[in-house]
């Protein structure tokens, strides 16, 4: 399967997404430069994490306006997978792609560490390969990760099954310690937590992969 | 701000033949400050080592380089930026970790790791402990906003609390790069007709004379100096990394040098004079932030994010073309000559000009007078010692000081594992980073111990150097090359200067000895604030290579393990118990000297617990540092498996548990007996102190028991102090 990595000017774990998929799980893996209004061949698409354009100003709000957002919003109409992590989610909510903001962390500080998710639900294309209730350790890595939609539009995303992970240690304050979702047509994600951290052996952890191989096996059976 | 001095402006009118203008007046002001010329330190500084096998650049570049097999090479360097980061803790922080970051990335290397040591004044002082507290998380948010940003991962260093640093904190940050050899870039002007090219940020009035700033004590005005801090914009150096990596490898580039200290000044004379050339440049080209900059201004101005490279005649437009990708700023403002001078223009006209070498590589020299005994802020007998009336809780209040607690409230705030190479983040003996091209790994410590220099600089030096390479040799890493950074007074003090001369023999030797070369570094005087120096502190940045496997690590991982003691108990007297942390913390007391150290002995212990761990036979390894035997197995208990140890010793127990003699590593392992074998054949001491258990440690001596706690309450006392100290509980 190909994967496309989109690059902004200030994204620093393109290179590490990249990585988990071509070495870690042995897939292709491609970069898309920001200002690329094609996205060439790829299966699927990755937002990874880092500060698009420096996010001086909100984080995602100059990277929505980005030629490859025009591109990606096209891609996710006609049902493309798009996983954003970190940043990636902080754009695809900017972008409308996903509901609700991601505001700074309830402390005020940035926070580096594992943190545990509970996958809430399998019926996407991102968990597929999980089990319901299925215990994940996997860093974050943020500033700006606390989880924030009016009460409606939560309890949409939980009637929907849309709350796909959950902190079981909510490090940011975010609402209903909700740590990913996905959109109505359950082909777009974004989560806080890095799963390509948590991809190679020697790292300490490799519960990430399921996220990548539920995406690639899904890929597989619409090829089939 | 320190002046040039009588005899500095007679070299400057003989250099020159005539007066120098106001200009070239600041340009030489800068150059030959303390910060640009080490014209204290030059002397001194030559009696290091700085050669081996794996060193491809030794001092005197941007940083320094070794060869780590397979056609792969590392960049490091460690540098300090205490006087901005005292004046605005965020921005002299976030531009220091700036800073030492491009030094890496000019050379051509990517950076992979950072690790700072940050020296505050006590966060319970009573006079300054709202001011610290202040200055600690001005810092620490610094570093995270910075080299977060950057994407570059946070993976170690140290924290310190001492009340000679409340006046004077102390930010030495260290920053590792990787590349292939044939990826190296030098900062040289060559090629005379090749343009000379500015490229990154615009430069504005921000930052000017701040390396003169950083060699004068601070005084009341100091605090009117805040405009001579830069600002750090992370995301520009995040662009000029990847614009000047990618502009290297068009193959266009001839030389490259940031615009650190000095900014403008700096770079065009050291790439000129390394080259043996003239630098001829136009000031009304330099993109500027703002109108209306003199001269003057534009070439001392130390705004951040901003190289100046020299390219291949005829092929500007490849590196324009890159720079243009990537959004900044690339102008030529002139060209390489053959006259050796560097020579300004401001449209057209000249506004100085100075010959490069005499600027760069002619500063005056000064032996300082150093004939008197380094100043010592403690006697040196030792006072009456009482006897301890409960170790258990000295034990629990040493775990909650600031020098020994966790630093987890630190490093959470610093990204530590973007780029997925790190293996052994903050908190171990050793930070550890992968190269995922070689299937080889670096390990790197940072360390100091100001206390133990201030009691001797020449043994407390030594120590230092030891104690770095024994952390590398805990995580299996063969230390293989060193950086420091000298942290000392006005060293027109003899009394400070015989410190700074005594710590770097010191480091000369135990370097010699432990075959660690040093490859660079920086020197910062004058850390004194109203006549009151910081203690001598010397910070060293070690790195270790080791094959790439998942770390050994300092928790005890199972029950029913040996756990043993690499190299023995060791011995103490009163006078060398003085700068223990149980001196400090406990009897709130100082005196006498730092532990002895044998340095043939230390070695051995070294390539036993390397042997150890290629064997495989280690489930956990922890160096007995700071605070002792009895800290280091709480520390080791981190991850809820205990231990019951039992001491064969005529120490007294307050010496038995806390001395910080070195030399000694806690191994737990399931192969006691081939432990013991490799320490045999090298000829040190094995210690089998007990075994693991879960819930508890307990330390006992013949029949008495000195300390037994549960290992949840060690845990949570050392994991929540600082947090604590951060937070005072506000009183009335």
């Amino acid at each position: 399967m190909r994967f496309g990595v989109v690059v902004f000017p200030g994204s620093n774990c393109d290179h590490d997404a990249w990585y988990a998929v071509s070495h870690n799980l042995g897939h292709q893996a491609e970069f898309i430069w920001h200002d690329s209004t094609s996205l060439g061949n790829a299966d699927a698409v990755i937002l990874p994490g880092g500060f698009s354009y420096g996010d001086y100003l909100r984080c995602g709000a100059i990277a929505k306006f980005s030629p490859v957002m025009t591109a990606i919003k096209k891609f996710a109409q006609d049902g493309g997978l798009v996983l954003g992590i970190c940043n990636g989610f902080q754009i695809l909510v900017e972008s409308g792609l996903l509901p609700g903001a991601l505001l700074r962390n309830r402390q005020l500080r940035f926070v580096c560490r594992p943190v545990t998710l509970r996958v809430e639900t399998t019926s996407t294309p991102f968990t597929s390969a999980a089990t319901k209730g299925q215990l994940i350790k996997v860093p974050v890595a943020h500033g700006e990760g606390c989880y924030f939609a009016d009460q409606r539009t939560l309890d949409t995303l939980e009637a929907e099954d849309r709350v796909v992970m959950r902190y079981l240690d909510n490090p940011n304050g975010s609402l209903r310690d909700i740590a990913g979702i996905c959109n109505e047509g359950r082909n777009v994600m974004g989560m806080m937590p890095h799963p390509e951290r948590a991809s190679d052996p020697l790292l300490g952890s490799t519960d990430g992969r399921v996220v990548l191989e539920s995406m690639v096996r899904s890929l597989v059976a619409a090829h089939a | 701000m320190s002046d040039l001095a009588p005899s500095e402006l007679a070299k400057v009118r003989a250099i020159l033949g005539r007066e120098p203008n106001q200009t070239e007046t600041g340009i030489f002001t800068v150059m030959w400050s303390e910060h640009c010329s080490y014209k204290s330190s030059r002397l001194h500084l030559k009696k290091l080592p700085t050669r081996s096998e794996r060193v491809l650049v030794g001092p005197g570049e941007n940083a320094g380089i070794i060869d780590i097999g397979q056609g792969y090479a590392i960049a490091f360097k460690i540098e300090s930026h205490n006087h901005p980061s005292f004046i605005e803790p965020f921005q002299g922080a976030a531009t220091g970790v700036g800073g030492i970051l491009r030094d890496i990335f000019t050379m051509g290397a990517r950076p992979i790791a950072v690790l700072d040591a940050i020296r505050f004044g006590p966060l319970d002082d009573p006079e300054c402990g709202d001011r610290n507290r202040r200055i600690l998380e001005g810092v620490v948010e610094g570093i995270s906003h910075y080299g977060n940003c950057f994407g570059v991962p946070t993976i170690g260093g140290e924290t310190v609390f001492e009340r000679c640093y409340n006046g004077n904190p102390l930010v030495n940050v260290f920053a590792l790069g990787v590349f292939r050899h044939d990826e190296i870039f030098f900062g040289r002007a060559s090629g005379i007709g090749n343009p000379v090219i500015y490229v990154g940020a615009k430069t504005g009035r921000d930052g000017i004379h701040g390396a003169s700033m950083a060699s004068a004590e601070f005084t009341e005005e100091s605090k009117q100096k805040r405009p001579n801090v830069q600002v750090g914009d992370p995301f520009m150096e995040k662009l000029l990394l990847e614009a000047c990596i990618e502009a290297m490898h068009t193959g266009a580039v001839v030389g490259i040098q940031d615009m650190g200290a000095a900014g403008l000044t700096c770079s065009t004379c050291e790439m000129g004079s390394r080259a043996e050339t003239g630098v001829e440049i136009d000031l009304a080209r330099v993109p500027q932030r703002e109108s209306g900059m003199t001269p003057y201004e534009i070439m001392l101005s130390e705004s951040q994010e901003r190289m100046l490279l020299v390219a291949e005649k005829g092929r500007e437009e490849e590196v324009f073309a890159v720079f243009r990708k990537w959004g900044l700023d690339a102008v030529t403002i002139g060209e390489v000559t053959g006259d050796g001078k560097l020579r300004v223009k401001d449209h057209g006209v000249v506004v100085a000009e100075i010959p490069n070498r005499e600027l760069a590589d002619e500063a005056p020299l000064y032996d300082r007078p150093h004939g008197v005994p380094p100043y010592r802020p403690a006697p040196m007998d030792a006072p009456d010692i009482p006897r301890s009336l409960d170790l258990n809780s000295n034990l629990l209040e040493l775990l909650a000081s600031g020098d020994l607690c966790s630093k987890r409230w630190i490093w959470q705030q610093y990204d530590q594992s973007v780029r997925t190479n790190t293996l052994q983040g903050p908190g171990g003996d050793a930070a550890i980073v992968r190269i995922k091209e070689t299937g080889t790994s670096v390990a790197m410590s940072v360390d100091g111990n100001g206390r133990y220099c201030s009691l001797s600089p020449r043994e407390g030096a030594r120590l230092l150097v030891a104690e770095c390479c024994r952390n590398l040799s805990a995580v299996g890493a063969l230390p293989v090359a060193a950086t420091n950074n000298l942290n000392f007074g006005n060293p027109e003090r003899p009394e400070i200067m015989a410190q700074l001369v005594e710590a770097i023999e010191g480091i000369a030797e135990a370097c010699k000895h432990f075959e660690t070369p040093i490859t660079g570094g920086n020197v910062s005087l004058y850390n004194e604030t109203l006549g009151e120096a910081i203690w001598p502190t010397p910070v060293m940045g070690i790195v270790g290579l080791l094959k790439t496997a998942p770390p050994v690590t300092i928790p005890f991982r199972g029950e029913g393990r040996a756990v043993l003691l690499l190299g023995g108990l060791g011995t103490v007297d009163a006078t060398r118990f003085g700068g223990t942390q149980y001196a400090k913390v406990v009897l709130n007391k100082m005196w006498g000297l730092p532990p002895a150290l044998d340095m043939d002995y230390e070695k051995s212990v070294h390539t036993a617990i390397r042997e150890v761990i290629a064997q495989g036979l280690a489930e956990s390894s922890h160096d007995v540092g700071d605070g002792g035997l009895a800290v280091a197995l709480s520390e080791s208990c981190a991850e809820g498996i205990g231990a019951s140890i039992s001491l064969d010793t005529s120490l007294r127990p307050e010496f038995a548990l806390f001395h910080e003699g070195p030399s000694r590593i806690l191994v737990s392992t399931s192969q006691p007996e081939a432990v013991e074998k490799i320490a045999r054949d090298n000829k040190i001491e094995c210690l089998r102190l007990g075994v693991t258990m879960k819930e508890r440690l307990q330390i006992g001596h013949n029949s008495d028991t000195w300390v037994d706690c549960r290992v949840e309450r060690l845990r949570e006392v050392w994991e929540n102090a600082l947090e604590n100290l951060l937070n005072p509980i506000s009183v009335g």
